[in-house]
């Protein structure tokens, strides 16, 4: 139900961002999203890709440290008022989210986000019957 | 087989230590006697060899300082014909003069002795394979550790500093059982292991380190002996002395052993020069007692440092000394504070969260100085909120240390500057107001 996500502690400096952007390139590894949150002195550059395990060891490889973590993806309906609807339902459940971002997958808005209570979002998930992209699906929009 | 390489002196009691150097340091200012700049400093301080009639007498003789060897490069200060000598070592001179340290065949064979005698002491034995991840040439790690390990009959592997990937294979190939570096070295070999996914506990035979020319904390060792599996004994040495060999921790790692049949140890306060008592910290005073071509008397070292005891369960009776709080040259004075980095170090050991590579920085900023720690953070992660505590919870427990907030950097890992030598561990970039 939760796909990989890596998360790279980078330095505000530039050239940083680069060198993680090369590695990928290197091992011929396709960016699917991204985001960086930064403070004045660092950010955490998030990162969906297609093949994130493969991904995590060619970073590592490259000097770069990585951390793995469980992110959900859940696809929306495209139309006005879809992600409020989904987001509602964990704020009913009493399930704060941790930070959120989207991309497209096959024309469809994805909303790639992480909770303060992964169990419970799963059980949300499930008795809504959500829509979510897994691993599999990641590697097949390569 | 013994567990001391030399056994006559590593077990003489305390009196029979005393009786040797009284005997060893009339000699040796006998033999300083043969030098210009010792006539004229015996002269001036109104002495001659012959009023050291007890070892308190060394009290009387004049020290040497870092200076006097400057101001006689370079070879002011032989005291033998240079033609005598076989070997000089010379420091770099980044501060005017470099310094010059000559060796007889006798001198080199001694210092051959001693660092043998440590790395026996340690549980090295001949079938051990001794790789040596220091740099040669003018640095005494180098082949200061060659001939001690070769002196002790173990293979010894001259792998020098640098090439991480190269010193691996060796470890691997060559059954490598010991290495010395210097500790930043050492982490820096063990990430690569870890990058490499050698795993030094299943894919090497390593048992013992030699961590020296660095001052570091406990708290790295125990974090070096952590990564590596292994038993780290910290080495003290200076090339003044010879170089490495001088001090070495007995596997009761309850303080280095410096061993007085060859050298007179003395603390005192750096300020005052008078002796301090067992226990305190001041500046670490040495005389040698067997070196032919340049003996030094009183040399201070400006390695600050205290006693521990005089007595060890391993059965040599030879001064433990603390290990070196920093040099009174890297003490940084900072708003009046005096702090070590030593000091910074201990602190960002204990947690677990960050690599071993730190990096202090003094600024000026308007009128104030400050200070910045940078210090890599071992993983990345997901969560900000815990960065952010991580960063204040280093700066409180800094402040408790230094008694002044330092700007606390947390950077990814491999973003700061690794040497191969010597760590630099602090910038001092401070606006000096004349």
């Amino acid at each position: 139900m939760t796909i990989h996500q890596l998360s790279i502690f980078i330095e505000n400096r530039s050239g940083t961002l680069i060198k993680v952007l090369e590695a990928f390139k290197e091992a011929k590894i396709q960016l699917i999203a991204s985001t960086i949150a930064d403070t004045a002195e660092y950010g955490i550059l998030r990162i969906v890709c297609a093949e994130p395990m493969r991904a995590c060891e060619e970073l590592k490889k490259a000097g770069i440290a990585v951390a793995l973590s469980d992110v959900f993806a859940l696809q929306l309906d495209n139309k006005p008022g879809s992600a409020a609807d989904v987001i509602k339902l964990f704020s009913q459940a009493g399930i704060s989210i941790t930070y959120i971002y989207t991309f497209l997958m096959r024309g469809k808005g994805i909303l790639v986000f992480r909770t303060n209570n992964t169990d419970l979002a799963r059980k949300t998930i499930a008795e809504n019957n959500l829509p979510y992209i897994a691993e599999g699906d990641l590697a097949e929009w390569a | 087989m013994s567990n001391y390489f030399n056994p006559e002196f590593e077990t003489l009691t305390r009196e029979q230590i005393e009786a040797l150097q009284l005997e060893r340091l009339q000699k040796t200012v006998r033999h300083c006697m043969n030098n210009e700049f010792y006539r004229k400093k015996f002269a001036e301080a109104g002495i001659t060899p012959d009023d050291i009639k007890s070892l308190a007498d060394v009290r009387r003789l004049p020290f040497t300082t870092k200076q006097d060897l400057r101001d006689t490069y370079p070879f002011g200060m032989a005291c033998v014909p240079i033609r005598d000598c076989v070997r000089l070592h010379s420091s770099s001179g980044t501060t005017g003069n470099p310094t010059v340290i000559l060796h007889t065949q006798h001198d080199l064979d001694e210092w051959a002795n001693q660092v043998a005698r440590n790395l026996w002491m340690v549980g090295l034995r001949p079938d051990d394979v001794f790789q040596n991840s220091s740099g040669y040439g003018m640095f005494t790690g180098g082949l200061g550790f060659q001939y001690g390990a070769e002196r002790m009959g173990m293979l010894t592997v001259p792998a020098a500093a640098g090439n991480s990937l190269r010193q691996i294979k060796f470890i691997k190939d060559f059954g490598t059982t010991a290495i010395h570096a210097v500790p930043s070295y050492v982490t820096r070999l063990y990430e690569v292991m870890k990058e490499e996914g050698v795993d030094p506990r299943r894919d090497t035979k390593l048992k013992v380190l030699a961590i020296g020319a660095e001052p570091h904390s406990e708290e790295q060792r125990r974090r070096i002996e952590d990564m590596m599996g292994v038993k780290a004994y910290n080495s003290f040495g200076m090339s003044e002395m010879c170089g490495p060999g001088v001090g070495f921790e007995c596997p009761e790692q309850n303080g280095m052993h410096f061993w007085e049949d060859y050298y007179i140890v003395e603390i005192v306060d750096p300020e005052t020069l008078e002796p301090v008592p067992d226990g305190e910290i001041g500046e670490l005073v040495l005389t040698t007692l067997c070196r032919e071509a340049m003996p030094l008397l009183r040399y201070r070292t400006r390695d600050l440092t205290r006693v521990l005891g005089r007595t060890c369960p391993c059965g040599r009776n030879h001064v433990r000394l603390d290990r070196m709080k920093g040099r009174s040259d890297d003490m940084m004075v900072l708003r009046g504070v005096n702090i070590f980095p030593i000091q910074i170090e201990k602190i960002l050991m204990q947690f677990n969260e960050l690599a071993n590579n730190y990096l202090i920085t003094l600024t000026t900023d308007e009128e104030n100085d400050n200070m910045t720690v940078e210090v890599e953070l071992a993983h990345s992660t997901d969560d900000y909120a815990h960065l952010q505590s991580l960063e204040k919870e280093i700066r409180r427990r800094l402040k408790d240390e230094i008694l002044l907030t330092p700007i606390v950097k947390l950077v990814p890992l491999g973003t700061l500057p690794v040497s191969e030598g010597k760590a630099v561990r602090v910038v001092d970039k401070r606006k000096v107001y004349q």
